[in-house]
């Protein structure tokens, strides 16, 4: 354990590594960064202006170093346009999006998990061509089109939910409803081919040759194995749903991290944005990791290193 | 038992004798797949209604009749629907039926230029990976888990932001973005392809690596390929759609389905039809493709060759 441990933590940092050097060199994509910030027309010596703000006229490799070993610090640079350190801006925001994400993979684990189950126990039942359904339409629904018709349905028309804001927890519903819903096939996917596959497993026509409630069987013994994968593909779907977020926060204006990356997109904030896209790759790598290691502590034949 | 079946491989009748190629079983397997059929009939639709735009109707998809601005489409009925808008007309009096089908064609452009790209590259990284194993399989594999772990949406959208956005940048970037899933289907295929006895025979031959990788291996993994482009290709419509509902996708006043819900974002308490008739455009557009791909995993499946 110890051996993978230690393994899979040094290909994480390596992983880590390789993401800040593309998210650095990602601003260098348009040839000069300076041109892409002030814009199409504008005057030479704003350009050479904001080309020594940012320090563009540096060597590649020396702003890279300082760049990384400033973010190591907790030290992102300072934004250009919200004028105060970006970092704490991040950290004002992150909490937001990571609510909002953990309401949504909870809407979706409420959702995915009974269904998949019951899809599970009774094979090309009604209830299994209902989740299939769910899991077809849920895939090719857009996620933004859906946040639209929530707002227009649950917001509008039956004035059940606020449309917009962050404040309340009635805020977050349908954010969390539209972020979620987008997961659950996978996780429904998941769930169902881990239970049916448990089912048809030796131990559990013991258990239930020995005379055990179906119930026990299925909660007490067949689930317990079967959602094992489930616990790891859900991290690595929180880390997706937090990337993804920011289509949801825009739509409905929440204040979290999606919502600060829209606005530094729109006003060509590069600090900011470099900032948030590292600090997403590195959660995300943070809970693969996490999953990983857990899927291994669980389940030994997993840890080949 | 073995008399019995003697006697009755001495009696088979013409039928027997004339078993079913298997091409004539792979297409019964085909056409007795219900989502296969209904989402390639749908997806055909689409294509053919998106390639036959300026025949299905007269209008300009670029042409503004201020006057004739926000008609309700016909099922809606009051005083201004009208058959010769069936859909209606968006804010600036652009037929919305027109711009529907125009859009199509952006749709399946992006989304088919995008998988093309992103199955290049995906397929020659997971096809090496799979076949070589060893350094090879542990570089692509980092590289998976890099790409893996950017987040697609906004690395795409600051890509397109400092780049400027263009139906050319979309399609670049979303190619060089989402070729994960080809890359790490492709390796595990070639991986089972690898160690069967005909590569190990091919090899004894002394058959040249590319010609092993042309004429052994990409027969044998071709299935999973068309399976995940189909799959990549609507993931790519989807993405391209969110874009540029977003404003950094297909810029104005190119007809793009993700865009026309953006237009109508301001207007949707009133006009609520006016994303409706996109957005259901682009379900059924990417439902069908997803029900295409699905299916064609289930007829191509080894466990289910008959």
């Amino acid at each position: 354990m110890l051996a993978f441990t230690l393994k899979r933590l040094g290909v994480a940092l390596l992983v880590a590594l390789t993401v800040s050097l593309i998210t650095f060199s990602m601003i260098y994509v348009s040839g000069d960064p300076a041109i892409a910030i002030a814009g199409e027309g504008a005057r030479a010596q704003d350009i050479e202006a904001i080309r020594k703000f940012y320090g563009f006229d540096r060597p590649i490799i020396e702003q890279y170093f300082n760049w990384l070993i400033g973010a190591l610090q907790g030290d992102f640079g300072r934004s250009y346009t919200l004028r105060q350190p970006v970092a704490g801006v991040i950290f004002a925001r992150l909490p937001v999006t990571m609510l909002l994400g953990a309401l949504a993979i909870a809407f979706a684990l409420v959702l995915a998990i009974p269904l998949g189950v019951l899809a599970a126990v009774r094979p090309n039942s009604l209830v299994d061509r209902f989740a299939l359904t769910v899991a077809v339409v849920g895939q090719a629904m857009p996620s933004f089109w859906f946040a639209l018709t929530l707002v227009l349905w649950l917001g509008v028309h039956w004035r059940l939910l606020p449309i917009t804001g962050s404040d309340r927890w009635q805020n977050f519903v349908m954010p969390a409803i539209a972020l979620g819903y987008y997961v659950t096939p996978a996780i429904m996917r998941l769930t169902r081919a881990g239970v049916l596959e448990v089912l048809s497993s030796d131990y559990i026509r013991t258990a239930r040759a020995k005379g055990l409630r179906p119930m026990a069987v299925l909660f007490k013994h067949a689930l317990r194995n079967a959602i094992i994968p489930v616990v790891s593909l859900s991290a690595v779907q929180f880390g997706f749903m937090l990337g993804g977020s920011i289509v949801i926060e825009t739509i409905f204006q929440i204040n979290g991290l999606g919502y600060l990356a829209w606005e530094s997109i729109q006003r060509k904030d590069l600090p900011t944005m470099q900032a948030i896209v590292l600090t997403l790759s590195v959660i995300y790598v943070l809970l693969t990791l996490l999953g990983d290691l857990l899927n291994a502590f669980l389940d030994p034949r997993l840890r080949v290193a | 038992m073995a008399e019995l079946s003697v006697k009755r491989a001495g009696t088979m009748s013409a039928e027997e004798i004339l078993a079913p190629s298997p091409g004539a079983l792979l297409r019964r397997r085909i056409f007795r797949h219900w989502g296969l059929m209904i989402g390639g009939m749908i997806l055909a639709a689409i294509v053919l209604m998106a390639v036959l735009a300026p025949f299905v109707t007269t209008f300009d998809p670029y042409d503004q009749q201020l006057a004739r601005k926000l008609i309700p489409p016909v099922w809606h009925g009051g005083a201004k629907a009208t058959w010769v808008h069936p859909l209606g007309t968006d804010h600036l009096g652009r037929d919305y039926l027109t711009r529907l089908l125009y859009g199509a064609q952006i749709s399946l452009l992006i989304g088919f230029s995008a998988m093309l790209i992103s199955g290049v590259i995906g397929t020659v990284m997971g096809v090496l990976a799979g076949y070589f194993g060893g350094r090879v399989d542990m570089v692509v594999n980092f590289i998976i888990t890099t790409r893996l772990s950017m987040p697609v949406v906004l690395v795409a959208l600051a890509v397109v932001s400092i780049i400027g956005s263009s139906l050319t940048v979309v399609i670049w970037v979303l190619g060089l973005l989402i070729w994960d899933r080809f890359a790490v289907v492709m390796r595990s295929a070639t991986q089972q392809v690898r160690v069967r006895e005909f590569i190990t025979a091919a090899q004894a031959l002394g058959c040249s690596t590319p010609r092993i990788l042309l004429a052994e291996v990409a027969p044998n993994v071709v299935n999973h390929l068309i399976v995940v482009a189909t799959l990549e290709m609507a993931h790519a419509i989807l993405l391209e759609a969110a874009l540029s509902f977003l404003g950094l996708g297909v810029q104005p006043p190119t007809p793009s389905w993700g865009l026309m819900i953006s237009e109508a974002k301001g207007l949707m308490f009133f006009d609520p039809w006016l994303i409706s008739i996109p957005g259901v455009a682009l379900f059924l557009l990417v439902l069908a493709i997803n029900m295409l791909g699905d299916g064609l995993r289930d007829i191509t499946a080894p466990e289910n060759r008959g």
